[in-house]
């Protein structure tokens, strides 16, 4: 496979997949490149904060907030120890593009990570990485390994007054941890429980100190946002949808893959590189930015652009980029139910809505499923899920509400035609 | 209005805050109702109940989605809106999850009529449920003998849980599992084992965590609540009496910022339950050749006259209780020195009185109580606070968090619940840390000193630097107080407080140990705190050269006094002994000749003086026990029955004016005459080689008799038997280990130092088990006093042989 | 004053030298030392699944009053992490953990039948393990390979795209 000059977080892929990597095959693509700049010239971090607004590198963990402005919030001149906190606790269902940066080329998430240190005055990260992803652990502790040895993580670094200590931190199964303050909780040695805002982490984030957190294709992204300027990254993509991004394809494709593809790409295309909906069948609905945003039937998808603003026009997010593709011939109810226990299982159970009402709602499904649905709930749902949204200290609890509401706004006759039969209207995925 | 204050409107209505400010606190200073469950004002915020969600604009521009008022701090311009329909919407969304799950079996809910949940869902709740899966059930925990559970009706606001890490210190509570799983309790199913664990129960919005003692016995709406003052420390907990009928059903806390906040300790909260006790003394009672025998009040009264009479003035000794109120303390002092006795005394439990000579006329703390909190470094010197003022030792935890130096200087090392640094040094050896600390410091006293060590230089460093920034302290307690070199010990810690520029301050051991000084019930304090030409005998004078005569007044002479055996045997060879009392005993049936019934806490109105001299008035709540009467009425009648004058008040309020009247212009301080020159008190010398010295540390449930009285507390872990606490390294050397028996010898020859004790007082032996605890200092055992077989022994501080049984 | 925000830190009275294993506690040293001094309890994730990887996949209450001890932190502390996060036992296992995904992607992959067979096959129940101690058999939520749908995690390693056919012989491989 010939390199990619288009790609970012995937620069390592086209090298042998034995030693794709390693720091010799990072370095050999450039790597390392603008970290060891940085270290000799010392360049003045609000101009490399600039560059990464002009690239509108979008947040890639599904907030999709701008990471240049994020930097920025981080308040540089305190005395106060800081911190640069990567969220690579990927577990939004249909998410698997952080595995595989952190799988192929971890070294460039690392030096995003030493980048953003530098950029908001953290001398030390923390690499969360959720605890079931032990290849990928492995994968990246090697990579920490090798890259102190070669002097590029430590202290004074390459004779700079510049240090930037690294270190990986394990999960162990809890959605929840994704969200990042619940991260940072969880980080701390105590449940993953999302904290209130305000204060944000980068008033008072990790041991009450300023922190920035950013998902791993984020600060992966970085590196290649310095060599090539923030211009060229923006041109990959849209405005205000800069660069190109990482799409997790799963559910009923032929070759389900992540692509790194321009944001801005028909989904039309992305669908036909993903091999079409498998097994011939018509696409009936996609979910298109992870498990938590709303299902878009599949006609509008096949006529919508894959960025953020174009999606949002499309009733939906963009989120962390994971397309779920559902064919015709599926039982959206099931897949709701299935949706809805997730969001149960998931509920770290401090706020009272989530805690009660997400439950409450895969009763509901489940009942519904078991025949014994009435006309009311379908009322109920639409309506317990809106008591939820909005009204918890996290995303948790909207984005249990998100699908049920949209479910019930496209497929609602199926859910109707359960009720009155007992028996779903498609019977078998 | 100042520069750093905002406006904002609420509902309309502008309202004044300091920017941070949480909107629930500036809406409940105006008065305007949020609905809430997790937020409490002494805990952390949560935000998680999402109970009190409100709808809010900033700068013209609404906030997307409701905000919760317990965690959304205000700004200037703020628009609040707590009732508009979206507001409205979300909290009654909230309302409906949390009903859901939670039993709607009001009716047999002990919480029912007094339950937060039940009270905003008549306001927010609807009248159909629309839930029809099946209800969550939890497994209840036993959290032992002060707190019932029922973990189902649990909303999950972790108050409980709050107030374990922050306020008591203990994580014993926690929240495991998660989402709807997610339970509160101990997980392991223990005791909850702390002195503040009550407050839970006020902390809990449901039927969750219940009164133990309580539950069921009562319902909200059949209690009518009177105002009171708990009886057990100085720290004087302002309390509301719960009451049906002429019992108090519970107690509850009053809040008093300046003293106990919003909080009370168990001991005040469930004390209560000794009122009830089988053991209340409920009529007068005389003794005729040997036998008691009921009488009236009028022939009890005239045989108590005649008992108080017969001795003639000199050889009439009078021993009050600590605990007795402001207006009892004075009449007695009157009554008694009227009848020509000077020999008064509250103070049953010191030893060493060489130093009353040099009193402060109104000892206190120091400072006001909740100034604790401010200091930057405190020693506490004999002190087991925790044990001793439950809440005052929470002052000092919270000063800890905020960066103090607490140090102790005790014959034990405490279990405390936050940092500190402790000496530890048998009580022979507590004189020569403090000149270590004063030498450390460049003041040296006379007198010997112990090695200096870094510990030692840390503490006095740190002192002194608390001390320049005014926020130092140094404190003695009720250990330092028992001390046979008491004197010494508090003259040190005058002359090293001077030296490190610390306040001196005295936690007073009982409710009412203050109001001794301003009642004048002590042989040296006339009312007012005038010295009298010629100061009486004092408590332990009284006992040592026993009178042929005593009035006893609220207390157990076998439990209440610092040597049991030197009480009981100088009360057993007197001719006469009146003793008003709230419960019969063993030892009041023995040496007793006349046993008066006397009100109780809660049973009559009164004052208490706490530590930091405020005084405290309370009325009575309920009608006394049986035929018990309220001890001032009581000493009036006594009074104008001699045809005394000062006995015609015709109400409590009338005799608190008159010790009022005494007091005019008194304030509190704590200046020793001459410090200096006491600090040349010859230490009493050490126990004679192969003897310990006994720590007769009172544990927080032996207090009074009251306390020792009420079954709950005697359940739980807190209540102490007795044993013998030994250093493991001691015991080795007395070929001892965990569990053995051993004989307990205190009592003739051994109280050197102290005059005639062992004329009159045979060897007292009692037995126990020993326990091997590394905290206490070598050359000492732990032996708790006022628990049952402690009254089989000598000094609380003082020498004791310990022998193994069987050897 | 939060307890949120502060360390939970209790000063636990043990000699630690008596907790664990020495391995054990040199293994959690690593990671107490990426923390700031004041926050070992940062370690305590790390520190469980240490310790439940030597005992047999589970972590008694005693292992975790152990860990308690060894990072200074109150017990219930302890209990809440272990009782929060799913890769956490808290009762005997068999003597392999197969968890099956059944998160959306997977479920649209098949993850459904996959649970079926081996529900069937191995005569357990999800969170039950076999007669025979060899399996504990779980429903995970998303394990985040999505693109490889139905994906199972076997003790510590994936396997993608599994068929029950495929399943078979993973089960059959292990001892």
């Amino acid at each position: 496979m010939a390199e990619n000059q288009n790609t970012v977080c995937f620069r390592t892929m086209h090298l042998d997949a034995r030693v794709r990597h390693t720091l010799e095959s990072y370095r050999s693509v450039g790597g390392y490149r603008q970290w060891e700049r940085i270290l000799r010239e010392k360049p003045d971090p609000d101009q490399l904060i600039n560059e990464v607004k002009t690239s509108a590198l979008r947040g890639r963990g599904g907030a999709g907030f701008p990471t240049g402005l994020k930097w920025s919030f981080m308040p540089r001149s305190k005395p106060d120890q800081k911190y640069i906190v990567c969220n690579s606790d990927e577990g939004e269902p249909g998410t698997c593009k952080d595995r595989d940066i952190m799988r192929y080329n971890p070294h460039q998430l690392i030096e995003g990570m030493a980048i953003a240190g530098y950029c908001i005055g953290a001398t030390i990260g923390y690499n969360y990485i959720r605890g079931e992803f032990y290849e990928p652990i492995a994968r990246f502790d090697e990579a920490l390994e090798e890259a102190y040895a070669a002097g590029l993580l430590g202290k004074e670094l390459l004779g700079s007054s510049i240090d930037f200590d690294l270190y990986t931190h394990l999960g162990a199964g809890a959605y929840i941890c994704g969200e990042e303050t619940a991260l940072l909780e969880s980080l701390e040695g105590k449940k993953g429980q999302p904290r209130f805002k305000p204060p944000f982490p980068a008033q008072a984030g990790l041991y009450g100190k300023p922190t920035t957190i950013n998902n791993t294709e984020s600060l992966a992204s970085v590196p290649v946002i310095l060599e090539k300027g923030g211009q060229w990254f923006l041109e990959q993509g849209r405005p205000n949808n800069g660069g190109p991004k990482l799409f997790s394809v799963t559910g009923h494709v032929a070759r389900p893959d992540n692509f790194e593809i321009p944001l801005g790409t028909p989904f039309r295309d992305l669908l036909e590189m993903a091999g079409g909906v498998s097994g011939g069948r018509a696409l009936k609905a996609v979910i298109p930015g992870g498990s938590s945003v709303p299902v878009v039937p599949g006609d509008v998808m096949l006529t919508t652009d894959m960025d953020y603003d174009s999606i949002t026009k499309a009733g939906s997010m963009l989120g962390s980029g994971a397309v779920i593709v559902i064919a015709e011939g599926t039982c959206m109810v099931k897949v709701l139910a299935n949706l809805a226990h997730f969001y149960a299982h998931e509920s770290c159970g401090q706020c009272t809505p989530c805690r009660e009402g997400t439950g409450w709602l895969a009763r509901v499904l489940d009942r519904m499923l078991a025949g014994q649905g009435r006309t009311q709930d379908l009322d109920l749902l639409d309506n317990v899920a809106g008591r939820i949204g909005g009204r918890t200290i996290c995303a948790l609890g909207d984005a249990a509400a998100m699908p049920v509401q949209s479910f019930l706004k496209h497929y609602r006759f199926e859910f109707e035609y359960l009720v009155e039969h007992g028996r779903p209207l498609v019977e078998a995925a | 209005m100042s520069d750093d204050k905002i406006t904002l409107e609420i509902d309309g209505r502008l309202c004044t805050a300091v920017p941070g400010e949480m909107i629930i606190a500036v809406a409940d200073r105006e008065g305007i109702a949020i609905p809430r469950f997790c937020y409490h004002e002494k805990l952390s915020i949560a935000a998680n109940c999402r109970m009190c969600l409100v709808e809010a604009e900033q700068g013209g521009r609404p906030f997307p989605k409701p905000v919760p008022a317990c965690a959304t701090p205000v700004n200037d311009g703020m628009k609040v809106l707590t009732r508009s329909k979206k507001a409205l919407d979300a909290q009654r969304g909230t309302m409906e999850f949390l009903l859901i799950n939670h039993p709607l079996d009001c009716p047999i809910c002990d919480q029912g009529g007094e339950c937060e949940l039940q009270d905003v869902s008549m306001g927010y709740g609807e009248d159909v449920s629309r839930f029809s899966e099946r209800k969550r059930v939890v497994k209840d925990e036993d959290l032992g003998p002060l707190i019932a559970t029922e973990m189902t009706r649990c909303i999950h606001c972790t108050r409980c849980v709050r107030f374990g890490a922050e306020i008591a210190g203990l994580r014993e509570l926690g929240a495991t599992g998660r989402g709807e799983d997610m339970r509160i309790g101990t997980f392991v199913e223990r005791t909850v084992a702390h002195e503040l664990s009550g407050n839970i129960i006020d902390l809990c919005p449901v039927g969750a965590l219940t009164s133990k003692p309580y539950r069921f016995t009562a319902r909200a709406w059949e209690l009518t609540s009177e105002e009171s003052i708990a009886p057990h420390d100085s720290v004087g907990s302002n309390l509301r009496l719960h009451i049906r009928g002429s019992q108090v059903m519970r107690v509850h806390p009053r809040d008093n910022e300046a003293v106990n906040e919003c909080w009370i300790s168990d001991r005040d909260r469930f004390s209560y339950e000794g009122l009830s006790s089988p053991e209340r003394l409920t009529e007068p009672l005389l003794k005729r050749n040997g036998q008691w025998q009921t009488v009236d009040w009028q022939e009890a009264l005239h045989a108590a006259l005649e008992a108080l009479q017969a001795p003639g003035p000199d050889q009439l000794g009078c021993l009050i209780s600590p605990t007795a109120t402001l207006e009892e303390q004075y009449l007695l002092q009157r009554l008694v020195r009227t009848l020509g006795s000077d020999h008064i005394d509250t103070r049953l439990r010191q030893q060493d009185f060489r130093g009353d000579a040099a009193d402060p006329t109104f000892p206190w703390l120091g400072l006001p109580i909740a100034e604790l909190e401010q200091q930057q470094g405190v020693l506490l010197i004999g002190s087991d606070l925790r044990q001793e003022q439950p809440l005052l030792a929470h002052r000092l935890r919270m000063a800890a968090l905020d960066g103090a130096t607490i140090a102790l200087l005790n014959p034990y090392a405490l279990a405390l619940n936050h940092a500190s640094l402790q000496l530890v040094a048998a009580p022979p050896a507590l004189a020569s840390e403090l000149r270590a600390l004063s030498q450390v410091l460049g003041k040296p006293v006379q007198g010997a000193t112990v090695e200096i060590s870094d510990r030692h230089r840390q503490i006095a460093t740190a002192l002194q630097a608390a001390g320049k920034a005014g926020q130092g302290l140094v404190l003695l307690g009720a250990l330092a107080e028992a001390d046979p070199d008491y004197s010494l010990i508090r003259a040190l810690a005058a002359a090293l407080a001077e030296t490190a520029e610390c306040r001196l301050g005295f936690l007073a051991a009982a409710a009412n140990s203050i109001g001794s000084r301003l009642a004048g019930s002590l042989p040296h304090r006339l009312p007012g705190g005038a010295a009298p030409k010629r100061p009486g005998l004092d408590a332990q004078a009284m006992l040592t050269d026993p009178r042929q005569g005593y009035l006893l007044w609220g207390l157990e002479p076998d439990r209440d006094f610092a040597d049991p055996s030197l009480a009981m045997a100088a009360l057993r060879s007197a001719k006469q002994v009146v003793a008003c009392s709230h419960f019969k005993s063993a030892a009041l049936d023995e040496v007793a000749d006349v046993l008066l019934p006397i009100s109780a806490f809660a049973e009559t109105a009164g004052t208490f003086v706490n530590a930091e001299g405020r005084w405290q008035r309370f009325q009575g709540a309920v009608a006394p026990a049986g035929d018990a009467r309220p001890g001032w009425k009581v000493l009036r009648v006594l009074g104008t029955m001699l045809e005394f004058d000062g006995f015609g008040q015709n109400n409590a309020r009338e005799v608190h004016d008159e010790v009022a009247h005494a007091c005019s212009g008194l304030a509190p301080d704590n200046r020793l005459s001459d410090a200096r020159a006491l600090t040349a008190i010859t230490e009493r010398s050490a126990p004679s080689a192969g003897a310990l010295t006994r720590i007769g540390n009172l544990p927080i449930y032996a207090s009074d008799a009251l306390v020792r009285h009420a079954p709950a507390l005697q359940r739980t872990p807190l209540a102490e038997s007795l044993a013998v606490y030994l250093h493991p390294q001691q015991a080795a050397d007395l070929g001892l280990t965990e569990g053995d028996q051993v004989r307990l010898i205190q009592g003739a020859g051994s109280h050197s130092g102290s005059g005639s004790v062992g004329d009159n007082a045979a060897a007292k032996e009692a037995r126990a088990p020993v326990v091997l605890d590394d905290r206490i200092a070598l050359g000492c055992t732990r032996i708790p006093a006022g628990v049952d077989g402690s009254e089989a022994l000598g000094p609380i501080i003082g020498p004791v042989r310990i022998e193994k049984i069987g050897a | 004053m939060s307890f949120r925000n502060t360390p939970l830190a209790v000063i636990q009275d043990v000699d630690k030298e008596t907790l664990l294993t020495p391995e054990l506690r040199a293994e959690i040293d690593k990671h107490v030392a990426k923390y700031p001094p004041e926050w070992k309890q940062s370690a305590v994730m790390p520190a469980l699944t240490l310790v439940q990887d030597h005992n047999g996949g589970w972590l008694s209450r005693e292992l975790m009053d152990q860990v308690a001890a060894y990072l200074d932190m109150p017990e219930t502390a302890v209990y809440e992490v272990a009782t929060f996060y799913a890769m956490y036992d808290l009762e005997p296992v068999g003597r392999h953990k197969v968890c099956v995904c059944n998160s959306i992607s997977c479920m649209l992959g098949g993850a459904e039948e996959l649970m079926h067979h081996i529900e069937k096959k191995h005569n357990v129940a999800p969170g039950g393990t076999t007669a025979d101690g060899k399996l504990t058999f779980k429903e995970f939520e998303c394990l985040g390979a999505c693109r490889h749908a139905p994906v199972v995690m076997v003790d510590k390693a994936y396997h993608e795209c599994v068929t029950p056919d495929a399943i078979d012989k993973i089960i059959d491989d292990l001892d």
